[in-house]
């Protein structure tokens, strides 16, 4: 039996969706889609310009977001999601350009990006899906792993110990730094639309099952379990030391809006170095076009 | 009058169980039917409990579920 | 179109290479350029860096070359005409980011100012070793354009060009300069922007419903959108269909990649560019490029003086190679001689090409200085006997 209950009304998330591409690759229990509804809320919510929008994303499953969103969207290389947007910012700084992508792509293959994007304060918002895992290529270890996991090449257990990324990232210099969960839709929706208006660098880690992967080798259930241990286990403690929110397999997850804190931009400062060394004779090409 | 009021997009439900169980007033349930590719969506079996908070539609992984507020009597619409 | 007289420094100018390139590039209309430090390029950048800022445009220092790399590339897509500078090291950390260009269809310039390696090798003495990997250096199948300036000069005017093609050809293109040729100081002339010829990006006017990001017609280059113009586009280095979506069968595969590949061989014989002398009754050839063919004049002067009679062409494109002029060359000559700071890679398609109707003599050199012109008539004498 497949009769269709959709009654004429539209899912608010649709005109945000490339329909003509659904259904999307992502497992069921999977995270990433509900990360998607939460953007687009936080998008209505805003009131975002989406012709000036832009979605840069990496390699791997949350990578592939950027080809399921109407939006000038942009699916670059693996880990080099972060320096692709930071031209595009540059060449036009009109635009407000979103970085999606996961926890690999970012901190591994991409950290070094990622600090030095959060060290010079670039208009960047960053939406960090955090599967702790590499889950597109089969589950294989990430720098966010947690200790003692199973994954595909640490067969016998995870014996490195993980990175924090709230951490990581607010030492290198990020002015908002946030983790949610996918159990957190709503205040996640709303750390989006804070992100969209903060000027700098903006970092949200969004804790997210990957049940085929991640959750299945160590056995901690489907998305459903999953997600109800991050209702059971996920602690709001806005403004905690980043250094206390490190994760553990199967403990506590501090979640919240970590900092938010004021510094110019990368392009503040470009702007006000080269006025004060120039004067008359710099040349500020707000658009900058080609000839 | 339910405040609120559900669509289902049959097809592309994969049976993960957020919104039945996220549902706020437990309207919904995993039914006994299947969709083509073998998955039991939801159906909804509280209808008058819905408020039209649209929790359903942000969990859904698949963009298979969604609620829409109904205006109510005296209301603008 | 004609340049922007904002980039352009019209005049008489005694400058070396890399400074010529940098003015070259904004004579072009570039505005914004990424690198990394890495010698003998990096004054490329430097100039570039004090420059842009009274020219209206942006410079970004990345943390490495991967990053440089494709930070161009983003630029591009916000609507600049964009490159980066590199040595051997560099180039081979780019080669993923040429191949997303490549596969994207991003018009933008590679600036390799060559120096001896492999690895670190001889950072501030030159090379021609990296010819084969300016053309196979990322996995996959694509086509590159790839010029060869033996000159200041020649490194101002064939960066112009090096961005007419990008553009033309919606394709990454390779400045394969050399150390020497890179840090040599001569005269440079700017003419006037106005005699400045500039290719505009193939920008689309189709209204967004009706624009589709890798569409194409006859000449096999799609029109592009930049991003905020309205059009929410996708852009993925994932095999893709004239929408841009993904499409990961070997049909779509087929059609792409051929396409990418043709764009460019359709056109090989109005993009080839070379420059022959005295080759009416050659009996060998010396086939050249770069610093190199500068010291193969020489060979080729003293060679004459002596009665011998030789020829010379220089490649300033290297890719596409210009295949059809060195066969039918193949039939008039008994030999072609082909030096390089390298221990044999141009020389490989110059036979290739020959098809075995004439001899070919490689004179190899593993690079850290240039031939001295005996080296090459050396070679010119073995060969014409």
């Amino acid at each position: 039996m497949t009769t269709d209950l959709s009654n004429g009304l539209v899912n608010p998330v649709e005109p945000f969706l490339r329909s003509d591409r659904m259904p999307h690759i992502w497992c069921p229990g999977c995270g990433i889609g509900t990360t998607v509804n939460c953007f687009a809320r936080a998008l209505i919510e805003s009131k975002i310009d989406l012709q000036s929008l832009v979605v840069v994303s990496g390699i791997g499953c949350t990578g592939r977001v950027a080809g399921y969103v109407k939006l000038d969207s942009f699916h670059t290389t693996h880990g080099r999601a972060i320096p692709f947007a930071t031209g595009l910012k540059l060449a036009n700084p009109k635009l407000k350009v979103v970085v999606y992508s996961g926890d690999g792509d970012l901190s591994a293959i991409g950290g070094n990006h990622l600090i030095h994007a959060a060290r010079r304060n670039i208009d960047l918002k960053v939406i960090c899906v955090n599967n702790l895992t590499y889950a597109m290529t089969g589950g294989q270890t990430a720098p966010t792993t947690p200790e003692h996991s199973i994954t595909a090449t640490n067969p016998y257990g995870v014996f490195e110990p993980s990175f924090n990324l709230p951490h990581l990232v607010e030492a290198a210099g990020a002015v908002y730094v946030a983790r949610w969960t996918t159990y957190h839709v709503r205040q996640l929706a709303r750390a989006m639309s804070e992100a969209f208006q903060k000027k700098g660098f903006s970092f949200i880690e969004v804790i997210s099952p990957c049940p085929t992967l991640y959750q299945r080798r160590n056995k901690l259930g489907d998305g459903l379990e999953t997600m109800k241990y991050y209702k059971e286990k996920s602690k709001v403690r806005h403004g905690a030391p980043t250094s206390e929110v490190g994760l553990t397999m199967t403990g506590e997850i501090i979640v919240g809006k970590f900092v938010d804190r004021d510094r110019p931009d990368y392009q503040s400062m470009m702007r006000a170095q080269l006025t004060e060394s120039l004067g008359e004779r710099y040349v500020q090409n707000p658009e900058m076009v080609c000839s | 009058m339910a405040k609120g009021r559900v669509s289902i997009v049959v097809e592309r439900c994969k049976s993960c169980g957020f919104c039945v169980e996220f549902c706020p007033t437990k309207v919904l349930a995993l039914s006994s039917a299947f969709n083509s590719r073998g998955y039991h969506p939801p159906h909804v079996v509280n209808p008058e409990k819905c408020s039209g908070c649209d929790l359903c539609g942000m969990y859904c992984p698949d963009f298979a579920i969604y609620a829409t507020k109904v205006p109510q009597a005296g209301e603008a619409q | 179109m004609t340049a922007d007289p904002h980039g352009v420094l019209t005049g008489v100018h005694f400058i070396d290479g890399d400074h010529a390139c940098c003015e070259g590039a904004l004579a072009a209309g570039a505005r914004f350029a990424a690198g990394y430090p890495i010698t003998p390029s990096t004054e490329v950048v430097e100039r570039f860096a004090a420059r842009v800022p009274t020219v209206g445009g942006c410079f970004i220092q990345m943390e490495d070359e991967l990053a440089a790399s494709i930070a161009l590339q983003g630029a591009v897509w916000g609507g600049a005409k964009a490159f980066t500078v590199t040595s051997g090291p560099g180039f081979s950390l780019m080669m993923e980011h040429i191949g997303y260009a490549a596969m994207t269809e991003t018009p933008c310039v590679f600036v390799d100012v060559q120096r001896g390696g492999p690895s670190t090798g001889l950072p501030t003495l030159p090379a021609q070793a990296d010819m084969m990997q300016a053309r196979w250096g990322s996995h996959g199948d694509y086509e590159i354009i790839a010029l060869c300036p033996n000159s200041p000069q020649e490194c101002f005017d064939l960066t112009i060009k090096a961005f007419n093609l990008a553009e033309e050809f919606r394709i990454p293109v390779m400045m394969m300069m050399d150390e020497v040729v890179g840090h040599m100081t001569e005269k440079v002339v700017i003419p006037p922007a106005d005699q400045i010829e500039v290719v505009p990006r193939k920008q689309t006017h189709k209204r967004p419903d009706e624009y589709m990001p890798y569409e194409t017609n006859g000449d096999m280059v799609p029109e592009i959108a930049h991003a905020g113009e309205g059009y929410k586009f996708h852009v993925t280095g994932l095999t893709h269909d004239e929408r841009g979506y993904p499409n990961m069968t070997p049909q779509a595969q087929d059609k792409l990649v051929r396409r990418l590949q043709n764009k460019v061989l359709a056109a090989a014989d109005r993009i080839a560019m070379f420059e022959e002398d005295q080759l009416h009754d050659a009996d060998v050839m010396v086939i050249s490029y770069g610093i190199t063919s500068r010291v193969a004049q020489r060979a080729v002067d003293i060679a004459r003086q002596r009665g011998l009679r030789v020829g010379k062409l220089r490649l300033i494109t290297a890719w596409p190679f210009p295949d059809r002029r060195i066969s039918e060359l193949a039939g008039k000559v008994k030999a072609f001689v082909v030096p390089e700071l390298n221990l044999g890679q141009m020389v490989r398609e110059v036979e290739r090409a020959a098809a075995g109707r004439t001899k070919t003599f490689s004179v190899p050199h593993a690079g850290g200085g240039v031939h001295k012109p005996e080296d090459i008539l050396k070679v010119i004498v073995e060969a014409n006997r």
